[in-house]
């Protein structure tokens, strides 16, 4: 193994569910347990912690961990660290990890992102709803207008493809339905059921084109991902997984001001720092918060070309277990519940391991690409395995 | 309160002023950049294209066309009357930039992307929240 190069060497999960009684530092420990013990690794090698967005006060549901809070709580020396929003999407921490490994700051990164919306909610006395007061910042611009939601940000731009490239329901449906398929092989998915075509047709709409099944649900959970340094491969047990490249961008920080998704760049950049391309992707993790996002990454990736996308996805077969381009294997965000974009980088690794139990892809594969973010924001890894 | 609750109101700040009070005097103001002619939205104190703080709200004509819209569903706040549509409305003399707002006189179905609108203010306590109808 390379030195200089960072590597994932060990994943985690804890609990996926709705209103989870189990606070939200030990659903983290639940996760960081689960990938320490994966990676062969102590927490005494943990040098270096990452999360994405890091510490919230007004949005606790939101970002109930921070990686200060990991830190004291678990008693960790780490010689490096990292929490923070303004970054490029989800993904961005675990792309700093994979920097700061390679550039010698930390030997072992724990990346981790916790989420807790539906307890949070269901539990207002110990995390207090943000209070309507006057708005300043970028909301001013959009929730006067009852903007308040993300899905009615994203539902306009899902509707501009309609528009502009002939994208229909019919085709957007096949994300929901792929998503559910996968998430009933994917024993800690939050959806246990397949859905039909009727079911989701019928599904009551929340803003247009997008209906219920087309918007993940709040959910309660702490994702884990280990990022270690080519140099510390040989005090870990798992199989590595090289985090081959990473790219990222934010076009406009107002949503309402963006012309195009930043999957478009993001993944144009993806592939000018390695030797890889979009042909060599086996399997796809691609954000789905709402249903509209894998579209727009099959195009700024180059998997088809831009305004294609829902072309690609036509019927479902491309986008399926046994089809050429495997998306969203867990069931993503839609099937396998809200983990905000860190779910897409421990479904990879699972796969590239061969660990997808019913729901592995055939082939043994080899190329991974994993996204987050929405709208303009975005970030991606390009995940390889080597052995 | 067309929609059934109060609108969420912004903070009035010395960025803000003139786009959120503006339509007291029946004038959409935007921010633009007296050098290079940029328009910015939303306001600052320096054009982001040249680096100028010779920037200044100047009113428009309020006529502009549908980029993207939904027809809102989900009542994100209790009371809130769906459905409606939010739009992001493309201002005729400044294309590149986009204003999220609702359109209104019209059923929701009537509603396309490429549909010229105008200006349409509602007023709750002071502020002018710029909404937009469709041109007949
Ligand atoms: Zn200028």
């Amino acid at each position: 193994m390379a030195r200089g190069e960072a590597y994932i060497t060990g994943i985690g999960m804890s609990e996926v569910g709705v209103r989870l009684d189990r606070h939200p530092l030990l659903l983290t420990l639940d996760a960081v347990r689960e990938a320490l013990a994966d990676a062969g690794l102590k927490p005494e090698q943990i040098d270096g912690v990452a999360t994405y967005p890091g510490k919230m006060p007004s949005f606790l549901g939101f970002s109930p961990v921070s990686s200060d809070d990991v830190i004291e709580a678990l008693g960790l020396s780490t010689r490096w660290h990292l929490g923070g929003a303004e970054m490029t999407a989800q993904l961005g921490a675990i792309s700093a990890a994979a920097m700061a490994v390679k550039a010698g700051r930390a030997r072992h990164v724990l990346c981790f992102r916790t989420v807790y919306e539906a307890a949070a909610m269901a539990n207002p006395t110990d995390y207090p709803p943000p209070r309507r007061t006057e708005l300043t910042g970028a909301s001013q611009w959009t929730a006067p207008f009852f903007a308040i939601s993300a899905a009615t940000w994203v539902a306009q731009y899902a509707t501009r493809h309609m528009a502009r490239y002939g994208m229909t329901r019919e085709q957007l449906s096949e994300i929901a339905l792929n998503a559910h398929r996968n998430a009933a092989r994917n024993p800690r998915a939050l959806v246990k059921e397949p859905l039909s075509a009727e079911k989701y047709f019928f599904a009551r709409m929340i803003s247009s084109p997008f209906c219920l099944y087309d918007c993940d649900r709040f959910t309660d959970a702490s994702t884990v991902v280990i990022v270690s340094a080519g140099e510390a491969l040989d005090e870990v047990t798992a199989p590595p997984i090289r985090i081959a490249a990473t790219a990222g961008s934010v076009e406009r920080y107002s949503w309402d001001q963006a012309e195009w998704p930043g999957s478009y760049p993001t993944g144009k950049a993806l592939w000018e720092r390695c030797d890889y391309g979009p042909d060599d992707i086996d399997v796809a993790q691609f954000y789905d918060g709402f249903a509209f996002h894998p579209i727009t990454w099959l195009e700024g990736l180059g998997v088809c070309g831009i305004g294609e996308g829902h072309r690609f996805i036509e019927g479902g077969t491309r986008i399926a277990l046994d089809g050429e381009l495997p998306l969203n294997t867990g069931g993503g965000q839609l099937g396998a519940g809200r983990l905000h974009g860190f779910g897409f980088a421990h479904e990879s690794v699972v796969q590239l391991r061969g660990e997808g139990g019913a729901r592995q892809v055939p082939g043994s594969p080899r190329v991974a690409v994993a996204t987050s973010g929405g709208g303009p924001m975005a970030a991606a890894l390009l995940l390889t395995r080597e052995s | 309160m067309s929609l059934g609750v109060p609108r969420p109101r912004p903070r009035l700040d010395r960025d803000n002023r003139a786009f959120w009070t503006g339509g007291g005097e029946g004038k959409l103001m935007i921010c633009r950049c007296g050098d290079c002619g940029q328009w910015l939205h939303p306001p600052q104190p320096v054009c982001r294209a040249c680096w100028s703080e010779n920037v200044a709200p100047q009113p428009v004509s309020g006529r502009g066309t549908i980029d993207s819209f939904t027809v809102n569903h989900q009542p994100w706040m209790p009371g809130l009357a769906v459905p409606f549509v939010i739009a992001r409305v493309a201002l005729e003399e400044a294309p590149a930039i986009y204003l999220t707002t609702n359109i209104v006189g019209c059923p929701v179905e009537d509603v396309a992307v490429g549909d010229a609108v105008h200006v349409a203010f509602e007023e709750e306590d002071g502020i002018f929240f710029p909404l937009f109808e469709k041109d007949t």
